[in-house]
């Protein structure tokens, strides 16, 4: 790992060992899947066979029937849910359609869409009875790709569904009146998209297309739910947003979030995909038929099937340069694959593409298609991967075209402060040319690939990341340590990244920082664990309490010398008197003075951040393909990405790599395979491919930290934006190696046999 | 005044301009502003039910989200943008 920045913190960037790090590693800590309750009951979901189908009936009798269970529950014992958008965290939703998709109404939309769910003594009684539930359907043609949806005589999924959303995935619009399986357009245009073209000397149009990928978090979904004789409801699960599936839970239950306690679990991963809920519906509506608690597990082929992988999708995108490099022209039509209700993350794949360059006329044409598919959710960077490979690549020819290094192309054009992005907003301060430069003048970039079919691929990437609010309380102990509560779900460090900036405000060791995360009774809203967002939003509320924690403590110090506060100054964790040099007071020591001065002192913040402040990075990768089987192996890969101020090193440079290896999978390996019927037919992880250590080189990292000035110790969002350029960079090191240029991910092994024989000329 | 950006597929509106100078101290006085300069604006922008931007639409101002309350104070010399919200969690 390099690193470069200026150093000014004692906590912040040193390594410590996270607080949560023995449990980890030694089994003890909980997840949702080990929560037991006395007289709990075991729930299975039923899940449609048919990608597309009307539910004509549906027969629990004999289910009902069966020694040792206890309920059945379907779609129709949930309340109707509203018919309208609302916000929901790093998002907005129709509830009504996150009400079917949890248990489907009328209609099935997928294979795998839950239909029905049991409470039983055991999962295996759960299991057998499922079998005995008779659904009559009435079998629909499934309409499985996204340019097929959109034709005017394509079957409609949605019958009711017209075109009418223009700008906003949400916006009215003008209804045509058209019916039509296009839920949405986003449009995002600047400059003079005609002028701009005709400045260029060369121009590149090429078309793309990227499978279905799922987050492949190891932890499978889980939810416990009691629905108390007190009419209270708490839900135990893997979340990254207790407050936000509060907030779903109420409205789908029609219940007011005050009856509602979610207690977060540990988590095993998430990445977008734990954002919506899916079990805790069913779990909730069986523990009130029953009054016992009730918990479901999913299996893997339940979480392939029936949770929210990244959409698939075709775009084509075309770019125009001059001669000596500038580019003068960025269009992009993106059609992207929502699933079975509206709502792909096209309008951020929009606003993510071209965005790493200056680029005066931009045009970018989104389409949101409905697709009897799961209904897609949020994955890393939602949206821009897919987006940023097809333009990534084009660079790529728009390089060689003009006979220059891609990486000269790129920081020719590099985005910088005040530039406009395609939907007219300008840049902040950011590192993105420094990424770049960081880039060429490193060893990997000037070094030799060594070989016969290696090549070297580069490609660039953009994530806007999120603010969202946040909530923390401390409580000081007489041993000067800190308990801190927090509400957000710690998925990648972030407990000990909060703590750290405790620490450092307070001027005590992170190991004094006793960090814990809160169900929704216990402390105040917290946003999702999402957008790159709960180191910097909760480093926010960190320094919100810790201001006035020592603003109090200064009461204190004052009390104990006699003294006004106007006299007590705070540094590096010492309290002391500003006209008498000899009084001094560690902040442990003070803390042990606070009985004696006025009691304990304990605080609570809340914030609601702005300026989250946008990531940059550039990618580098060798590969090495073996022309008659098509594999190809990553030899070298480096990430240099702007990651602001790093809180945890050892946790920035993980989410910088995590993202890097997931991008290799949806690179190289990763894709639902649909037969004709919209059947998943690899949903286990022996036959969806994720990358394994034996995959993967050392993934090297260039640390820029550029610090977010909008952030009191200048963090900015590191998570996400890693999954960004992995594959339009190994594309472009692929035509590099062998000289085919890969246009549809995945690019699997039998597809670069392909390529390797069309362009030799042999079938 | 601030520079309203107007929102790429609304621009028939504003007769095919890509800003306008619009005057007003807060969104919902830009925003009706707007609307009185090129009719249409509200409906598409403002959710009357919730009395707040739409769900789906995030306010920018000056590079910064401020999401979608209607009070937000708006500058003298400010840049204002709707922009869709950054969609793809859920449901």
């Amino acid at each position: 790992m390099t690193t470069v920045g200026d150093k000014k913190y004692k906590i912040i960037g040193t390594r410590p060992i996270r607080h949560d790090g023995a449990d980890k590693v030694t089994g003890r800590a909980v997840y949702g899947i080990d929560y037991h309750m006395t007289g709990m009951l075991w729930g299975k979901i039923l899940r449609s066979p048919h990608a597309h189908a009307n539910i004509r009936g549906i027969d629990a009798r004999k289910a009902l029937a069966l020694p040792g269970v206890h309920a059945v529950v379907t779609g129709q014992d949930l309340p109707v849910a509203a018919d309208r958008e609302v916000e929901a965290g790093e998002t907005s939703l129709n509830y009504m359609h996150l009400s079917d998709n949890v248990l489907a109404g009328k209609k099935v939309l997928y294979k795998g869409h839950a239909v029905a769910a049991v409470a039983a003594d055991s999962a295996h009684i759960a299991e057998e009875a499922l079998a005995l539930i008779e659904v009559d359907y009435e079998v629909l043609t499934p309409v499985l790709d996204g340019r097929e949806a959109m034709k005017a005589d394509s079957t409609l999924i949605h019958p009711e569904q017209t075109i009418k959303a223009l700008a906003f995935r949400f916006d009215p619009g003008t209804d045509t009146g058209v019916k039509s399986n296009i839920a949405g357009r986003s449009v995002l245009k600047l400059g003079d998209i005609d002028a701009g073209f005709k400045e260029a000397d060369v121009v590149v149009e090429r078309e793309f297309s990227t499978s279905w990928v799922h987050q492949g978090y190891i932890e499978a979904q889980n939810a416990t739910a009691l629905w108390s004789s007190d009419g209270t409801l708490t839900v135990w699960n893997s979340s990254q947003g207790t407050f936000n599936q509060r907030q779903l839970l109420a409205e789908i239950l029609k219940q007011p979030v005050s009856m509602i306690k979610m207690v977060p679990q540990e988590i095993g991963g998430g990445f977008g995909g734990k954002i919506p809920v899916y079990l805790e519906v069913p779990a909730a509506m069986l523990s009130k038929k029953t009054g016992r608690p009730v918990k479901i597990n999913m299996t893997r082929t339940e979480v392939f099937e029936g949770t929210g992988p990244a959409s698939g999708t075709e775009s084509r995108v075309k770019m125009g340069a001059t001669k000596d490099g500038k580019i003068t022209a960025a269009y992009a039509e993106l059609v992207y694959e929502a699933g079975a209700f509206p709502g792909s993350a096209v309008g951020a794949g929009a606003q993510g593409m071209f965005t790493s360059y200056k680029i005066d006329n931009v045009l970018i044409d989104g389409y949101d298609v409905v697709v009897n598919k799961p209904k897609s959710a949020a994955y890393r960077s939602p949206g821009t991967p897919q987006a940023c490979f097809a333009s990534e690549s084009v660079m790529d020819e728009l390089a060689e075209q003009l006979g220059m290094d891609p990486l000269e192309l790129r920081i020719k054009n590099a985005a910088g402060e005040g530039d406009r992005r395609a939907d007219g907003v300008q840049h902040p301060s950011m590192g993105n040319l420094e990424c770049m430069e960081r880039l060429m003048a490193s060893d990997h970039y000037k070094s030799d690939l060594g070989g016969p079919n290696r090549g070297r691929g580069v490609a660039s990437g953009y994530w806007g990341n999120a603010g969202m609010p946040a909530s923390c309380s401390i409580s000081i102990n007489p041993d000067g340590t800190v308990g801190l509560a927090e509400g957000s779900p710690d998925i990648g460090g972030s407990r000990v990244a909060i703590a750290m900036m405790a620490a450092e405000a307070l001027g005590i060791a992170a190991e004094d920082v006793h960090p814990s995360i809160k169900d929704t009774d216990s402390i105040g809203y917290n946003g999702l664990t999402a957008g790159s967002s709960t180191t910097l939003r909760n480093g926010w509320a960190v320094f919100e309490v810790t201001n006035q924690a020592i603003a109090l403590m200064t009461t204190r110090a004052a009390r104990l010398w006699e003294t006004e506060p106007d006299n007590v100054g705070f540094a590096d964790g010492v309290f002391f008197s500003k006209a008498e040099k000899e009084l001094k007071l560690t902040f442990k020591q003070l803390a042990g003075k606070l009985m004696e001065t006025g009691g304990p002192i304990s605080v609570a913040a809340s914030v609601a951040p702005r300026g989250a402040g946008p990531s940059f990075t550039t990618h580098l990768v060798d590969v090495e393909v073996d022309p008659e089987t098509g594999k190809v192996d990553i030899l070298r890969y480096t990430a240099a990405q702007d990651v602001g101020t790093m809180i945890h090193p050892s946790y920035v440079e993980g989410q910088v790599q995590g993202g890097v290896a997931q991008g290799i999978g949806w690179a190289l390996n990763e894709e639902y395979f649909f037969d004709d019927k919209g059947r998943m037919l690899n949903s286990s992880y022996l036959d969806y491919r994720v990358p394994t250590m034996l995959d993967l080189p050392a993934l090297e990292t260039i640390l820029v930290e550029h610090a977010n000035p909008d952030h009191p110790f200048g963090v900015r969002g590191v998570a996400e934006i890693s999954v960004v350029p992995p594959m339009g960079a190994i594309s472009n090191a692929i035509y590099n190696a062998v000289g085919v240029r890969m246009r549809n991910l995945p690019m699997a092994p039998h597809k670069i046999v392909k390529a390797l024989s069309e362009k030799n000329g042999s079938k | 005044m601030a520079t309203v950006w107007i929102p790429s597929p609304y621009r028939d509106l504003a007769g095919g301009e890509q800003t306008a100078v619009v005057a007003g101290a807060s969104v919902r006085q830009v925003t009706r502003n707007l609307d009185t300069a090129f009719p249409g604006f509200w409906e598409r922008l403002v959710d009357e039910e919730t009395d707040r931007i739409r769900a789906g639409i995030s306010v920018v101002i000056n590079g910064i989200v401020v999401g979608t309350a209607l009070h937000e104070p708006v500058g003298e010399n400010d840049e204002v943008h709707y922009l869709p919200a950054i969609g793809g969690g859920q449901p």
